[in-house]
């Protein structure tokens, strides 16, 4: 089914349009929020609430403001983030941020990712350094790109560009260029 | 701008990101409409995207789907392989409540019969031993009249009927040594209202006729005895018809039965 009709199902109140989407973003956001939180439990928890909030503002969504995929990684993110910024968890929790979303991937024991092991360290190897902090700024924490080309110190075109020669980087060793 | 040009500008790897402004993504998404090569690149971006953030996912989350639908309250599905199970449980749980419901409202409805039964017949054995009460009372009574018949110092006197009522009789036992008198009177009949049988002590020369009380609940007394006291040295007795509360000497014309007491006794 496409994915246009399967999110009008979906803001209609669809259930099993809903385990579709479900099915199709979960792992994605748990992987984006894990990386912010670094907690399991906590990740788990706040996947739920991010499918939760979905539903429950599924008519905010427009196709004309961005991808649906889009729509919920920003759900995700800003849910995790907030997390973070809660009392409890800073508490807890300290000194995240030199790390990475390739620590991860480095001690990666997950067998349901699409990668084994030993794919997943190779890719690992092969992302150029300069890639891994642009990637994890856009893609895991939601950096625009103006915030971005701030972070990493280089003019918004170059952020741009440098980002798409890492994306295709990505995708060759991915194969999603058929 | 062609959408080559576009393509390669690296908007769309930005617009995935969701790193543009609105008015960036509303260009994108207008491209989007017009050109299928734009589309198909966005997918592949997309697509490259959930494979690398999915890989830092450190465990399936698909079994957490149950739980966010219960959290929504959506339809029950929640652990389906246990959902028949459950509600085979709830249904047999509901109709064992059923009939153990019914089955209290069953035996409180005994327990009320019963605790009626057992006034009713309570009621009744109060009844019958009053009956045997009276019973009891009645039997004394006559096996008293009887011990008096057969007292041998006790004198039987026996009254006919006279005049105004020939059918009438009487029949005294006189208790000289306790001068007591017992009058059977059912040979008398009904006084009319108003009226009263007295009795009558007398001696008969010269012929003095005392009073020896009347007859006040004749229609109340079953067996027709009545006692009364007699000190006098009676010679005969009479019984006559008198208006309520007796008169001071009796109505002759009234006299209903009349008995001599044998000398020789």
């Amino acid at each position: 089914m496409d994915l246009t009709h399967l999110v009008k199902r979906f803001q209609k109140k669809d259930e099993k349009a809903f385990e579709t989407l479900y099915n199709m973003y979960a792992e994605s956001m748990h992987g984006v929020i894990f990386n912010i939180v670094r907690d399991r439990d906590i990740a788990q928890e706040l996947t739920q609430d991010v499918f939760i909030k979905a539903w429950n503002n599924s008519h905010t969504y427009s196709a004309k403001k961005g991808r649906f995929f889009t729509w919920i990684l920003n759900i995700a993110r800003n849910t995790a983030i907030d997390k973070t910024r809660s009392k409890t968890f800073k508490n807890s929790k300290k000194n995240l941020n030199a790390q990475f979303f390739v620590d991860i991937l480095e001690n990666q024991e997950n067998l349901n990712s699409r990668m084994d092991a030993l794919g997943i360290q190779n890719f690992v190897k092969k992302l150029a350094n300069k890639c891994i902090e642009i990637i994890e700024l856009l893609y895991f924490k939601g950096f625009t790109q103006k915030e971005a080309s701030e972070e990493l110190n280089m003019p918004i075109g170059t952020v741009k560009t440098r980002n798409r020669n890492c994306i295709n980087e990505l995708r060759n060793m991915l194969n999603v260029n058929s | 701008m062609n959408e080559k040009e576009f393509i390669e500008s690296g908007i769309l790897e930005l617009y995935v990101a969701g790193a543009l402004s609105d008015q960036e993504n509303e260009e994108v998404y207008n491209m989007l409409l017009k050109s299928p090569e734009v589309l198909s690149e966005v997918l592949k971006i997309e697509a490259s995207i959930i494979s690398l953030t999915a890989m830092a996912s450190p465990s399936d989350p698909k079994y957490l789907f149950a739980s966010v639908k219960e959290k929504l309250g959506l339809s029950n599905q929640v652990v389906p392989i246990r959902r028949p199970k459950n509600r085979w449980m709830a249904y047999t749980g509901w109709a064992a409540s059923i009939l153990l419901f019914a089955g209290l409202i069953w035996l409180f409805n005994q327990k009320q019969q019963l605790e009626s039964d057992i006034q009713t017949v309570e009621t009744e054995k109060e009844l019958i031993e009053v009956e045997l009460e009276k019973t009891d009372q009645k039997l004394v009574e006559t096996k008293q009249i009887l011990s008096i018949i057969r007292d041998k110092n006790v004198i039987s006197i026996p009254l006919t009927g006279q005049a105004v009522y020939p059918e009438a009789y009487a029949k005294a036992y006189w208790d000289k040594d306790n001068d007591k008198i017992y009058f059977d009177l059912q040979g008398l009949p009904t006084p009319p209202s108003g009226k009263v049988y007295q009795i009558w002590s007398l001696t008969l020369t010269p012929l003095t006729p005392t009073s020896l009380g009347t007859i006040d609940d004749f229609t109340k007394n079953e067996n027709k005895i009545f006692t009364l006291e007699n000190i006098y040295d009676s010679e005969a007795f009479g019984i006559t018809l008198e208006p309520a509360g007796g008169s001071e000497s009796p109505t002759m014309d009234q006299l209903y039965t009349l008995g001599a007491v044998e000398t020789n006794s």
